[in-house]
């Protein structure tokens, strides 16, 4: 039971969310853990309808910088026993990730990234383009150099862990309301004081912007600029198939991602470097475009040339909200008591989000610094501390 | 005696139980119902039962059947397979906004 309220909005609140995607929702659940009481999360539209439930679903550890990979670590945990903690199917499975390239010139930063990662005990192992084939028997290695494959990575379905959080916040008390906006936030004196809505004004001393690609706006409100910039990504979904494909299969080459969903659908998409970066959703433009059908299904038949006579159902677009390093931002913003944001995941919420929601969470009720979270502060661009990852894939 | 199946799509295997269980639940838009129970996520991808679901939903909401927001249509608008899509030429960057979010 998820009791999603769009009646008028409590007069006060001890924090306010915004956002009911994957980081407003393990941020709440999250806060309440800690202790805190009157939660409130303003949902815009319906829960999981931003970007958290256009994503693919992806959860991987193969990143090149230790930090990215220990916060994945920490997620997989998470997600391993995400089903069981929430009392909630969220279909997380463990198929792995097959990273592939087609560039010799590719080889030694795999070969580094297996290092890092072995040394961080992700139990990640560089292939020959052969030795992919007893993972995924009919891939086409014949362009292959080589590849790399982490049997810990998986995937889970984005609304079953919404719905599963949902539940979870409700449980704990917290009230989501949806089809609910922000239209301002108050602050004076260097604290934030008051959240208004389009059901009423909550006064609050903490405001948490989880919004997403609506992050960059929602900060605008209390004079904090983001770099975040907003891109158009599409995903598709095929007829549902029996279970042939184990791993999430990713090319670092061309961006083409495709796993197979516990419905048995091919689930994947394709970055497309000609999107450009739009600050503010009144760029947004989600509708579908053919040219994505087309490159994702050129680029999928390159790998997997028996995929020809899969039907394509569906396909969608979502916006990812990018910061200069492709990195999250996290924390508050010095002279701005009780603003934090939570945003920039620039296209990797869903797997970080259950990580990022609980140090938050403690950051904010216990003040306690965190190393993860002093390193991906808003002011690193400021500085210029920036350590962008490679692996930047879809 | 258990009451009788009665279908409301047909490709996913909602029945009209499920459909309104979910309503109950908290799920009060097609959109959200469209993804909670699987409804017009199949085959027909909703051609044949999400009007029924519209006006079902408008029945329990108390509301007439044209405030009842429909889903987006996605394309394609009939299933194609990968390899008549990879058949085509790339069209340029928003060269087509085929259809709706």
């Amino acid at each position: 039971m998820i009791p999603l309220s769009s009646g008028p909005v409590p007069a006060t609140a001890d924090a306010v969310i915004i956002g009911g995607g994957i980081n407003g929702l393990t941020t709440a659940r999250e806060l309440a853990r800690e202790g805190m009481n009157d939660i409130v999360i303003l949902e815009k539209d319906y829960i999981g309808s931003g970007s958290t439930g256009r994503c693919g679903g992806g959860i991987r550890q193969q990143w090149t910088t230790e930090e990215n990979i220990r916060l994945a670590q920490e997620s997989v945990a998470m997600y391993e026993n995400m089903s069981a903690e929430l009392g909630y199917q969220v279909f997380f499975r463990q198929g792995g990730y097959l990273m592939i390239t087609e560039n010799e010139g590719d080889l030694p930063a795999l070969r580094d990234a297996v290092a890092l990662q072995n040394r961080c005990d992700v139990p990640t192992e560089f292939l020959q383009p052969e030795e992919c084939l007893k993972l995924v028997p009919d891939l086409d290695v014949s362009n292959l150099k080589g590849a790399t494959f982490c049997p810990k990575d998986g995937t889970a379905y984005p609304f079953a862990v919404v719905w599963g959080y949902a539940r979870a916040c409700h449980r704990a008390g917290v009230k989501i309301f949806i089809r609910s906006r922000v239209s301002g936030i108050t602050a004076d004196e260097g604290r934030i004081r008051t959240v208004h809505t389009d059901r009423g004004d909550i006064a609050t001393e903490r405001v948490i912007n989880c919004a997403g690609p609506w992050a960059r706006s929602m900060a605008a409100m209390v004079d904090v600029q983001l770099p975040n910039k907003q891109e158009r990504h599409e995903i598709m979904v095929s007829e549902s198939l029996k279970p042939f494909l184990d791993p999430m299969v990713i090319s670092i080459t061309n961006g083409i991602y495709f796993s197979q969903s516990l419905r048995g659908e091919i689930v994947g998409g394709i970055g497309d470097p000609s999107e450009p970066g739009l600050e503010g959703p009144a760029h947004f433009d989600t509708r579908s475009q053919l040219r994505f059908a087309v490159r994702f299904a050129k680029a999928l038949l390159r790998y997997y040339p028996r995929a020809g006579q899969i039907k394509m159902m569906r396909q969608w677009a979502g916006m990812y909200d990018v910061t200069p390093d492709h990195r999250p931002i996290l924390g508050g913003v010095p002279g701005l008591d009780g603003y934090f944001h939570i945003c920039g995941f620039s296209g990797h919420g869903f797997m970080l989000g259950p990580v990022t929601g609980r140090r938050m969470a403690r950051y904010i009720t216990t003040g306690r610094p965190d190393d993860i979270i002093t390193s991906l502060s808003l002011d690193r661009f400021e500085k210029g501390d920036l350590k962008p990852d490679a692996f930047v894939v879809g | 005696m258990s009451k009788p199946k009665v279908f409301l799509c047909r490709c996913e295997d909602v029945t009209l139980q499920e459909f309104q269980d979910a309503y109950v639940e908290g799920f009060t838009e097609l959109e959200s119902l469209k993804r909670y129970t699987g409804v017009g996520t199949g085959f027909c991808q909703g051609k044949s039962c999400l009007s029924e679901a519209a006006e079902l939903l408008a029945t329990l909401r108390d509301i007439p059947p044209a405030e009842v927001r429909l889903t987006n249509i996605r394309p394609p608008a009939e299933p194609l397979t990968f390899a008549q899509l990879a058949a085509l030429d790339v069209p340029d960057p928003a060269g087509d906004s085929g259809s709706d979010s």
